[in-house]
């Protein structure tokens, strides 16, 4: 277990030194959604309506942004094989980037979806809701994502194929998430969040893990 | 510091053994039917020209290739059946350096963690980069990005080196420390396998060379 706290505490130290990356992301996150009222006008009522879903696919489309450096950067300088024979499993290395990729980038987006979806003019009272069901988005964005740079890892385009594998999978998370931050009453919705969430908990670092072990090999 | 008195050997067992391992790259045979022993205080030095298949035995051995055929023992058990538990028992330095250009010199050694800064400042002394330890290892020469990643066997305990070309861009000193380092590491009863095509001098290692087995 002290191996797997070393590796979150590593994608930690790493992400600081390399802070561009995630601030990238928010920066990314910010500036796409404030594109919206631009495209649309200013009226109040348009973007008060569609902000909980602008939130959910921008945030979405950011923690994608630093996700083929997730693997790739360890990939092509080594690191990825000291990881790999850190007497961890495959899949526990694949959970912990997955979990620094949540900690480095889903966390933060989730600090500003707030003042994002205020900006949008929506109503404030319903933010906690929309936060709420982002809580569970970004964890699998980092899963379903992390999966996918994981997949792509050493591919000749890679970059583009990571979006349209993870993008797809995505689907049902945003179909329910954004559901889920506008509705009356979100039960269904949250559980079907839930349910996505303990879907590709396990399955996808051990998708991942067998990845990784390929890209090594 | 170092405690690798755990896995000293039981009479009559050697502690690692291969099998007729087989390495296969794409469609062609790199190499097949590589056996040999290793027992605690030995050491093997891989030969061949390029291309003889000496980067796929030792990550092979390391456990991040499966062998496509053939075993490997340790202590008469199969060591890939568990990748992790081998992993402890082994300290890889590979082709890259595994360095993160933006880390200092001693930040990139803690990295891995579970270790604590009196015993990064002592490895890397054993490398002669103690001066350095402040410095972001992106400054570093070629050279000293080989010691640094070499300075991670200093925080090892595992009994088994696998190391790929270890004295690339070495100077002599450097080579001198690393073979004295070596030596050191078998006499506390530690193992080493090495890929090389530069002159290594391990005392009572075997050289083996790689291009034989392959027709």
């Amino acid at each position: 277990m002290s191996r797997f706290w070393a590796l979150i505490r590593r994608e930690l130290v790493l992400a600081l030194h390399q802070a561009g990356d995630s601030v990238a992301a928010l920066l990314f996150f910010v500036i796409a959604a404030s594109l919206f009222p631009f495209a649309l006008g200013p009226s109040g009522t348009i973007l008060a309506r569609i902000a909980p879903g602008v939130v959910w696919v921008v945030a979405l489309l950011a923690a994608l942004l630093p996700l083929n450096r997730l693997f790739g950067a360890d990939f092509e300088d080594g690191s990825l094989d000291q990881l790999m024979v850190s007497g961890l499993p495959a899949s526990a290395v694949a959970l912990g980037k997955m979990m620094g990729h949540w900690l480095t980038t889903g966390l933060p987006l989730l600090l500003i979806a707030g003042p994002v979806a205020i900006m949008l003019r929506m109503d404030a009272a319903s933010v906690p809701q929309l936060l709420a069901s982002l809580v569970p988005g970004t964890m699998l964005f980092s899963l379903v994502g992390g999966m996918a740079a994981a997949i792509t890892l050493g591919a000749r385009g890679g970059t583009v194929l990571l979006p349209l594998i993870a993008l797809p999978l995505m689907i049902p998370a945003v179909i329910f998430g954004a559901a889920g931050a506008v509705s009356a009453h979100p039960v269904g919705e949250f559980a079907m969040l839930f349910g996505l969430l303990s879907l590709f908990l396990p399955v996808a670092p051990l998708a991942a893990a067998g990845a990784l072990r390929a890209a090594v090999a | 510091m170092r405690n690798i008195a755990l896995h000293q050997p039981i009479s009559g067992v050697p502690l690692l053994q291969a099998r007729g391992l087989a390495a296969i790259r794409g469609e062609r045979v790199v190499f097949r039917d590589v056996s040999f022993t290793l027992d605690a205080g030995g050491a093997l030095l891989l030969v061949g020209p390029n291309g003889a298949g000496k980067s796929s035995l030792i990550r092979l051995l390391a456990g991040l290739t499966a062998p496509a055929a053939g075993q490997l023992l340790w202590r008469s058990e199969n060591a890939l059946d568990d990748p992790p538990l081998h992993a402890t028992r082994l300290c890889f330095v590979g082709h890259h350096d595994a360095i993160k250009p933006g880390l200092s010199v001693a930040e990139n050694l803690g990295l891995a963690g579970r270790v604590g800064p009196d015993a990064i400042m002592a490895a890397l002394t054993r490398m002669d980069l103690q001066r350095f330890a402040e410095l972001p290892a992106r400054l570093l020469s070629s050279g000293q990005r080989r010691r640094l990643a070499l300075a991670r066997l200093a925080l090892s305990d595992a009994p088994l080196w696998l190391l790929d070309e270890p004295t690339t861009g070495l100077d002599a000193a450097s080579v001198a420390r690393l073979e004295q380092f070596f030596a050191e590491h078998r006499k506390a009863g530690g193992m080493i396998i090495a890929a090389t095509h530069l002159p290594l001098d391990m005392p009572g290692s075997v050289p083996f060379d790689l291009s034989r087995g392959v027709r």
